[in-house]
């Protein structure tokens, strides 16, 4: 064993190998993207590890990995499991030979993502066992446990975090590469009765697992990691009911004469019902501390009403408790004083001056900003829809761009355009879609629209990798996470085969050729693509920086009003260029009316070799 | 004995690897660290924090507010953002330059560094240290090392509860041999 300082997720990803992981596939999204790319630095040779082109690729190929006897692990934030669900549901009723373990990343607040919904009740949904770790020390060693309990019990596992414990850091302990489990899978073995599954199998397994997992609520009351807090003194008449990162806000809370009893659930499905029970002897009120769903509070009720106990139970439902967003160290004490009785002292804060607003924004010389304002300036005075989707794209929806008029779910933008012009055919309906989102939802889609005499423009914004949550590759990339240079899926290529016969790929970053395509392009019929391509300034070093010139300058500002670059400062009248952002694009340079910017050099569609991640 | 920091910006600024090298420094004396990080859409130039907990017995990586012994902000207007978290008596080091975010040039709320600085000074006190981070930029050739200069001047004022030598060996673990020196001149550059 030795000490390191871990991010939750790479902690999880350590405790994945510590447990003899063989297979790991996963999609990025924020907060569980690290987990895979620890794996993939801190992984010894024969472990395979694999960006899939979506989350439902990823489950399949855990599955098949575990249905050989490999211990597998899928890594996704909680909008992904929706895309693995289809596998998912069907996989509980089949169950798996080697560990299977689906780690999904829960997002409360949400701080990066479309919803905030509850692994922990999808748990409920689909019948599987699911862990919940309170810290990064304590997710290292559940997911161990988690890979053990999915090995012995032949069924996959859900070990669920949220946002506070994957970004969280700790110096914990963990094992040295020797110490690591050894998994020598035993390879399929061929049994239609085991691995095909029939309404006959179904109702069969369906009775199974609900047995099994009777008599795992009865087992998982004894599992350490579920357990009611030692209480100080006296006999206390109220308890709290606590989960994940909420347990150490309770505790931060907590004083030692609070004279509370408190549970702390791990396994929240199959709850734990022996030790609710016992933990709820002679309590008159429970406050159950929960982010996102309220699954103890309602798994509590639900207790009290089968064992007759006389305890009133108190959370989101009754108004104790946010129903929505994150909880923090105030509003759990808050909400614990509160249910205790005591007077919370509120300071009366300062009035503060004004502050900025910083709404996340594209980056300096993003090649996005170029290809919004091409298609805003090509379709000025159209009547237009357009429909963005998942990416650092969806950023195009703030001012001065506003071209974002729909954003729901991965690679919906497509088919949300379709189903416009199906409803208002005099609209010329756009949809934009990054090129690691249309790899992973987006060809469908663009099949339905071709298939089914749609007329719209797609527009896939090819910058080269997966940009928001931190430069994945994708099939287009032409390198996968075992380090292998492999042949590069063309977006192009594919929209060809579909039968598109308007297919146009221009550099966004040449204004006006790009604003020539738009208006070519959107008049075409049918369904027609425009691949704006070039790559993300991250990747892309820049060649030179623009300035201005300030006898030039009139200080009209439409650089800055039209585009919204962050290098463009507006200065005593005047714009300057800040160059340690600018890179040199030289959209601003084209906009100028008065020549007035220049010096950039705009970086090459391709980007110079096949990896580039810096 | 635990010291609560809080690190503010703007995204891309740095401050993430501001609270690794603090952690790495702390760990090095064996004081126990848990951190708390701003990871994802907010760093495509949103406000961003870390929260630093240093020292035994603490649950949650996140800090209430009123705790922070220390707030280390690399933008004025994200001192005045994270105030709340200071304890009365907690000293701020920030950088003197402003990050002037688009919606203020586009329509929202403008951006007034005199407002905000005053509040700083009005609130803070002599506690308030104001790091010239322009000056800073010039005299050591490289703007990159902000990061580094607040975390040399909040060492010195004590607050941190750790020295520069920490903080410079933390430096040597984490970066590559050839950024020691720039560091080594923004880590004492007062």
């Amino acid at each position: 064993m030795h000490t390191e300082f871990l991010m939750g997720n790479e902690a999880i990803a350590l405790g994945a190998l510590a447990a003899g992981v063989n297979v790991v596939a996963g999609y990025p999204g924020t907060p569980s993207t690290e987990v895979l790319e620890t794996v993939a630095r801190r992984r010894s040779q024969d472990v395979y590890v694999e960006w899939s082109i979506n989350e439902k690729a990823a489950m399949e190929v855990a599955a098949g990995a575990a249905y050989s006897g490999a211990r597998a692990l899928v890594t996704c934030k909680q909008v992904g499991l929706n895309v693995a669900s289809d596998p998912l549901m069907s996989l509980e009723y089949i169950g798996v030979k080697g560990g299977l373990v689906v780690m999904v990343a829960d997002d409360p607040g949400p701080i990066s993502s479309q919803t905030e919904q509850d692994t922990r009740t999808f748990a409920q949904f689909s019948k599987l066992p699911c862990f919940d770790p309170s810290s990064v020390a304590e997710a290292y060693e559940m997911v161990q446990d988690a890979f053990e309990l999915s090995e012995r019990l032949g069924t996959p596992v859900f070990f669920r975090a949220t946002t506070r414990v994957d970004h969280g850091y700790e110096s914990i302990q963990v094992a040295d590469e020797e110490e690591w489990l050894h998994n020598d899978p035993e390879g399929f073995v061929r049994d239609p009765s085991r691995w095909v599954i029939f309404p006959r199998l179904s109702v069969v397994n369906h009775a199974k697992i609900e047995a099994r997992n009777a008599q795992l609520s009865d087992e998982l009351s004894d599992y350490r990691r579920n357990f009611v807090l030692p209480e100080t003194d006296g006999a206390p008449r109220k308890g709290i009911a606590t989960h994940g990162i909420n347990y150490a806000y309770v505790r931060e809370n907590l004083g030692e004469d609070d004279h509370v009893r408190v549970l702390r659930v791990a396994t929240p499905h199959p709850f734990p019902e022996r030790l609710a029970v016992e933990f709820l002897q002679d309590l008159d009120e429970v406050l159950c501390v929960e982010e996102l769903d309220p699954v103890l509070e309602r798994a509590l009720t639900y207790v009290c009403g089968k064992h007759d106990l006389p305890v009133r139970i108190r959370g989101k439902l009754t108004g104790d408790i946010a129903p929505s967003g994150e909880n923090t160290v105030e509003s759990v004490g808050a909400a614990i004083d509160a249910f205790l009785g005591v007077d919370r002292q509120e300071l009366p804060a300062p009035a503060m001056p004004t502050l900025p607003v910083r709404p996340p924004v594209l980056c300096a010389g993003c090649p996005h900003r170029a290809s919004f304002y091409a298609v805003k300036k090509a379709m000025k005075g159209r009547k237009t829809i357009y429909c963005g989707d998942i990416g650092c794209y969806t950023l195009g929806n703030a001012a001065p761009l506003d071209m974002v008029d729909t954003c729901l779910c991965m690679g919906a933008g497509i088919n949300i355009a379709q189903g416009v012009f199906h409803t208002e055919p005099d609209t010329s309906c756009f949809a934009f879609v990054g090129d690691s989102t249309f790899f992973a939802s987006g060809i469908t889609g663009t099949i339905n629209a071709f298939y089914n005499q749609a007329d719209m423009t797609l527009v896939v914004l090819d910058n080269s990798t997966t940009a928001m949550t931190g430069h994945q590759p994708h099939p287009g990339t032409g390198r996968t996470m075992m380090g292998e240079v492999v042949q590069k899926v063309s977006i192009e290529a594919i929209l060809r085969a579909i039968g598109l016969t308007v297919v146009e790929t221009v550099d966004p970053l040449d204004l006006e050729l790009a604003v020539q395509t738009v208006r070519r392009v959107a008049d075409e019929p049918g369904v027609k693509a425009i691949i704006f391509k070039s790559p993300c300034v991250v990747l892309a070093r820049p060649q030179a920086h623009s300035h201005v010139d300030g006898e030039r300058c009139v200080g009209c500002q439409r650089c800055v009003r039209e585009l919204g670059c962050p290098a463009l400062v507006p200065t005593d009248g005047k714009v300057v260029i800040d160059e340690s952002l600018c890179s040199g694009c030289t959209l601003c340079e084209q906009v100028c009316p008065f020549g007035a910017i220049g010096g950039g050099r705009r970086i090459d569609m391709e980007l110079p070799q096949a990896g580039g991640r810096a | 004995m635990s010291t609560n920091i809080i690190l503010c910006g703007v995204g891309g600024q740095g401050t993430i690897l501001a609270s690794k090298l603090i952690a790495s420094a702390a760990m090095a004396r064996d004081i126990p660290v848990k951190t708390a990080e701003t990871i994802g859409m907010a760093q495509r130039g949103g406000s961003v924090f870390s929260h630093v907990r240093l020292g035994e017995g603490i649950a949650s990586p996140l800090m209430a507010r009123g705790t922070a012994d220390l707030i280390l902000a690399f933008e004025p207007a994200e001192a005045v953002r994270q105030l709340a978290f200071l304890k009365p008596g907690g000293r701020v080091v920030v950088s003197s330059r402003p990050v002037v975010p688009v919606s203020s040039m586009t329509g929202g709320p403008a951006y007034d560094l005199e407002a905000l600085m005053g509040y700083l000074h009005a609130q803070v006190g002599e506690r308030l240290v104001v790091v010239d981070s322009d000056a800073a930029a010039a005299d050591l050739g490289s703007a990159k090392c902000l990061n580094v200069v607040l975390l040399g001047a909040a060492a010195r004022t004590g607050a941190l509860g750790l020295s520069t030598d920490d903080l410079l060996a933390a430096i040597h673990g984490r970066l590559p041999e050839r950024l020691w020196d720039l560091n080594e001149r923004a880590l004492s550059y007062a």
